[in-house]
């Protein structure tokens, strides 16, 4: 009957109430959604490269090596010899390796140079492999694959003629060679999508005519002469490495790490994915603060909103007195309310998350390839809400204890 | 409630009660003696600002005097502690305010039931609550098919009589009513007191009224003026 009759005051007060709720109810949705968008950024950062278990390079640092090699940023400060490459495919334990060689790029987009084996190897999001739904892989010399981002981007379709740039930000085109779009990978939210892909050989082809990272004045191979020669590479960037067992990983890194012919460095990806993320991780920890300062704020609101009643239902308290209701009753009525707002809120704040997720997911897959997941609640999430519905609790006490004192004072007195 | 002593004893007994507010020190209360016998129908008459509501608020517990003795049917309820007090009341008093006596958003039904909520052996008394309320609302002259209305929704009239049904509920010893009329025009104020009168009396409570206008004496057992029964004090603050 309390129940009913708080319902009932709530009810009476509908419009005041709907808009706490409703404030109570987006803070909620935004603090959910950030942490829905932070695991899985997490996750879809963490998912960027799967089932390779070494990636090796020149000797620096286990991030900067991951950054160069799977997201493309920042250069290597060295190569790797073919000779080391071909000693470590030798291995017994590697039973699949490929190359990549990087350092040119089309626009804004990084070449990367690799093999048709990149698109067996190469997994992302918990095993996926590439998809070329569009054209077909590296077969010509001259054939380019390129990411989603850079088809849509640039507005590429298979067939288009591409000019590769020497270096990063250079004006030097490798124009007398053109290449030609082969094949468009379908999106995959990892840094493949904004890449183009071209053969190990391609990128020999493009420098035959250039030294110590200078075009030679006045020499120009015809491409005939280029396709006639052994293109051979002399250097890599890094290289994708896959063990024969997974026992196996860290006795390979351990001998990569040790060889002598060259300073080199392997590291198992998801390692220094994490040791990545938490360089990354101190920006999602903020934008946690910042929604939960938002709950608050909503908290807030409703407390102040309890407050100014106060005045209003001092006649209501004074009923309740009369009729044998204890201070207590009085109070707990009021932090009753508060919760009853912040559980209504909270739980409209979840449908409203899922609601949204469940419109925007495939765009969001599409425009930044965030994979959101749709699980039902965690218990984290729980936890969470029902700290939100504890700390409103704990914040209507502040009115409550007023309410408390007003009743204790005011007795049956309060004349309207 | 069978114990002798309290089957004979007064319905509200007052010996040298002395009052202060405690912040508002301005207003201060002292009653020598009142004595409201079982059943009896009191009216205390006195203006605005004589420290009737105060005298109520001692009566009803919510405030406790500094000095003397309030008994209720037999227990005096200084000795009581706030929270029993509080249950105490709602076992034995039931009360009538000037108006805007109940909460608007709930039913008619809720309004007449809550003291029962915080009165156990009052609702046992009452046997079947709903029964007893809707038996209450005719007999007070409401029209049927009330109960379950929001009592917000309730012309002023109907909302004293539902005051009415909410003291009368269980049969309270003792019935508070502070100028339950002040808010009625002249009919309504008769046939209210008519049929108030009659229920308190098939209820077998005590009725004491609290008003202003002299006009409502004839109706009760025994007329006091406030300024007969207690000295009040106030100071220019």
């Amino acid at each position: 009957m309390i129940l009913r009759l708080a319902l009932g005051s709530l009810r009476a007060r509908a419009f005041t109430v709907a808009l706490t709720v409703l404030a109570i109810a987006l803070s909620v949705a935004l603090f959910l959604g950030v942490e829905k968008v932070r695991t899985g950024a997490r996750a879809s950062f963490a998912d960027t490269i799967s089932g390779t278990d070494l990636i090796v390079g020149a000797r620096s640092g286990s991030v900067q090596l991951l950054l160069y090699s799977v997201f493309r940023i920042g250069n290597a400060t060295n190569n790797i010899t073919w000779e080391s490459y071909q000693d470590i495919a030798a291995r017994d334990e590697v039973d699949w390796i490929v190359p990549i060689s990087l350092g040119d790029s089309h626009r804004q987009f990084r070449v990367m140079g690799t093999t048709q084996a990149f698109f067996e190897h190469y997994k992302y999001r918990g095993g996926r492999a590439l998809e070329i739904p569009e054209g077909h892989g590296l077969d010509d010399l001259y054939d380019a694959v390129i990411g989603a981002d850079v088809a849509a981007t640039l507005g590429y379709e298979i067939g288009d003629p591409i000019v590769v740039s020497h270096g990063l930000a250079s004006f030097t085109e490798h124009d007398n060679q053109p290449f030609r779009v082969a094949g468009i990978v379908a999106r995959t939210g990892t840094p493949v999508d904004r890449t183009v892909i071209v053969s190990l050989e391609a990128i020999e082809a493009i420098h035959v005519d250039w030294q110590s990272g200078a075009q030679i004045p006045g020499q120009v191979t015809p491409v005939e002469r280029i396709r006639a020669m052994d293109l051979k590479p002399t250097a890599i960037t890094a290289a994708m490495v896959g063990v024969q067992s997974r026992l196996q990983i860290f006795g390979l890194q351990r001998w990569i790490n040790e060889y002598s012919e060259e300073p080199l460095l392997a590291v198992l990806p998801g390692v220094a994915l994490q040791e990545l993320w938490q360089i990354v991780g101190i920006a999602e920890t903020a934008l946690v603060g910042v929604s939960a300062m938002v709950v608050v704020t909503a908290l807030l609101g409703m407390t102040a909103m309890i407050f100014s009643s106060l005045n209003e239902r001092r006649r209501e308290m004074a009923i309740w007195r009369a009729m044998g209701a204890r201070p207590l009753v009085i109070l707990g009525l009021l932090v009753l309310e508060a919760v009853l707002m912040a559980a209504l809120g909270a739980v409209l704040g979840m449908a409203l998350l899922y609601a949204a997720l469940g419109v925007s997911r495939p765009l969001i897959d599409a425009a930044f390839g965030l994979w959101l997941p749709l699980d039902p609640p965690g218990l984290t999430e729980l936890w969470g809400l029902l700290g939100v519905v504890g700390a409103a609790a704990l914040a209507s006490l502040l009115p409550a204890l007023r309410a408390y004192r007003l009743s204790l004072a005011d007795g049956m007195m309060v004349r309207v | 409630m069978t114990d002798g002593s309290e089957q004979t004893a007064p319905a509200v007994w007052i010996d040298a009660l002395r009052f202060s507010w405690g912040r508002r020190a301005g207003f201060a209360l002292s009653v020598p003696e009142l004595c409201i016998a079982q059943r009896e129908s009191v009216l205390l008459l006195g203006a605005s600002g004589s420290g009737k509501s105060t005298l109520l608020s001692l009566i009803c517990g919510i405030v406790t005097a500094q000095a003397g003795t309030v008994a209720i049917a037999g227990t005096d309820i200084a000795t009581l502690s706030a929270g029993t007090r509080d249950r105490f009341r709602a076992e034995q008093i039931g009360v009538i305010f000037q108006q805007f006596n109940l909460l608007p958003y709930g039913s008619v039904a809720d309004n007449i039931l809550l003291p029962l909520r915080f009165a156990p052996q009052r609702r046992a008394r009452t046997g079947d609550v709903r029964i007893e309320a809707r038996r209450l609302c005719d007999a007070l002259g409401l029209p049927p098919g009330l109960l379950d209305r929001p009592a917000g929704r309730l012309s002023v009239g109907q909302q004293q009589r539902v005051a009415a049904a909410r003291a009368l509920i269980g049969r309270p010893p003792l019935i508070v009513a502070d100028e339950p009329t002040s808010a009625l025009d002249a009919a309504t104020q008769d046939s209210f007191l008519r049929v108030l009168f009659e229920q308190t009396q098939a209820a077998g409570s005590a009725l004491m009224m609290v008003s202003h206008d002299e006009r409502l004496a004839p109706r009760f057992d025994r007329v006091l003026r406030l300024e007969d029964i207690a000295q009040t004090k106030r100071s220019a603050a």
